[in-house]
């Protein structure tokens, strides 16, 4: 049977966390889950890998975490609200990690929000990205 | 009789409530998003409601991948504040109301909504930013918080449609229930934003403001919004919205604005707040002194 396609996978430069993304990521999303306890957090610090070990992560996923590729956290089944703790664990803001998703200087991202944000426009479908870009 | 007098809606953007507990309220940044506030809370002041519904939505904190619920009625006598990663925020314990909330979740339940009731629970900044805007920094909050969770992690949220239709079963839980009380309820999240993915950052004013609108005077026109639509043009957690239409679904049709408020940015996210109350239950102005 083919996988039915999903409308929103049209939509650029996003996952949506849904059931087939939260199956495959709960190993990432239950490691930063434990993060939201101080002992754990320092447990992490200490040994990163070591601690990562009884999460069952795939190799792609151990990497995406200790290499804090923020994308590839999300295309590998995490979700933003848990990744958050790792960022938190790190000491970074929603900003700071926003900005590095988007490939912009904390600064530069922060100067776009204030200036209102991304605009809608060309950001609404893959097309759109493509036309941008291509 | 106990009866929802208003409806208050508002935003829980984490970098407010971090803005405030790190005392950062007087900075211009932070000034322009409190100063909408001001008139919100002494508004708050005067009508003293005896509880709070608050609307929310779970960050990962209380809820993990475990177990997702779609809905969940907060039933404890008292809910913590969590620690999200950062420490817990320095606010008082969430006080509950476990009489009201059992009765309510007698009556949404047998009206056909599958509630998840939940007896233990540590609350995020979904529920407590929304308090302090409205607030401020009590030692005590003035007065217990019934917190409904809406799933709008894993996708699919319940539609615009499903949510209204919850809020209005809850308006006929509490108006049955027989002790006098003046309740408020909160509708919190949103506004656009995205703050996963390359795509992050995204803000939609024009979308924003016509939601607002939509609330205020014609709310067949958000129930209507799909969730690609929100995701299209709010950004993927902009799909928050669909929780403030649970608390419009618990007011009438007869309402009266009070207040309305909106900024770009709070950190990564639009700010909207709106206040209004509910003519039907609340006849004068201050929702019935």
């Amino acid at each position: 049977m083919e996988r039915q396609s999903k409308e929103y996978e049209d939509i650029p430069g996003t996952t949506v966390f849904d059931a087939d993304q939260c199956r495959k990521g709960y190993g990432i999303n239950m490691f930063c889950m434990s993060l939201l306890k101080a002992d754990n957090r320092e447990a992490f610090k200490k040994d990163e890998a070591g601690y990562l070990g009884p999460f069952n992560l795939t190799p792609e996923q151990t990497q995406a975490v200790l290499k804090r590729d923020w994308n590839g956290m999300l295309k590998q089944g995490g979700n933003i609200y848990f990744t958050a703790k790792l960022a938190a664990t790190d000491g970074l803001s929603f900003q700071q990690v926003a900005a590095m998703m988007t490939g912009s200087t904390q600064q530069q991202y922060a100067d776009m929000m204030l200036a209102g944000g991304r605009s809608p426009n060309g950001n609404r479908s893959k097309a759109e990205w493509a036309n941008k870009n291509g | 009789m106990a009866k929802i007098v208003a409806g208050v809606w508002t935003s829980h953007v984490p970098a407010i409530g971090a803005a405030l507990d790190l005392g950062k309220t007087a900075e211009p940044y932070w000034q322009r998003v409190f100063g909408g506030y001001e008139k919100s809370k002494e508004w708050i002041a005067k009508v003293k409601p005896d509880v709070c519904i608050v609307v929310f939505n779970d960050h990962a904190t209380a809820f993990s991948v475990d177990i997702v619920p779609t809905f969940a009625l907060g039933c404890a006598a008292e809910f913590a504040p969590a620690d999200e990663g950062w420490g817990p925020r320095p606010v008082p314990v969430v006080k509950g109301h476990p009489e009201l909330a059992a009765h309510i979740a007698q009556s949404v339940i047998q009206d056909d909504f599958d509630l998840t009731v939940v007896n233990k629970m540590e609350v995020d900044h979904g529920l407590t930013v929304p308090l302090s805007l409205m607030f401020g920094q009590p030692k005590e909050w003035p007065c217990p918080i019934i917190p409904v969770a809406v799933n709008v992690v894993l996708f699919p949220p319940p539609s615009g449609k499903r949510c209204f239709n919850l809020g209005a079963a809850i308006r006929k839980a509490v108006e049955s229930y027989p002790e006098d009380l003046r309740v408020v309820i909160f509708g919190t999240g949103g506004m656009s934003h995205q703050i996963s993915g390359p795509r992050a950052g995204l803000i939609n004013s024009d979308f924003d403001r016509a939601f607002l609108e939509s609330l205020a005077t014609d709310p067949s026109k958000a129930t209507s919004i799909r969730h690609i639509e929100y995701m299209r043009e709010a950004g993927a957690e902009g799909i928050e919205m669909v929780m403030w239409l649970v608390a419009r679904g618990a007011l009438s049709n007869n309402v009266e604005e009070v207040h309305r408020f909106y900024t770009v940015p709070a950190s990564n996210t639009a700010v909207g707040h709106l206040i209004l109350e509910d003519r039907d239950s609340a006849p004068s102005a201050m929702a019935a002194e």
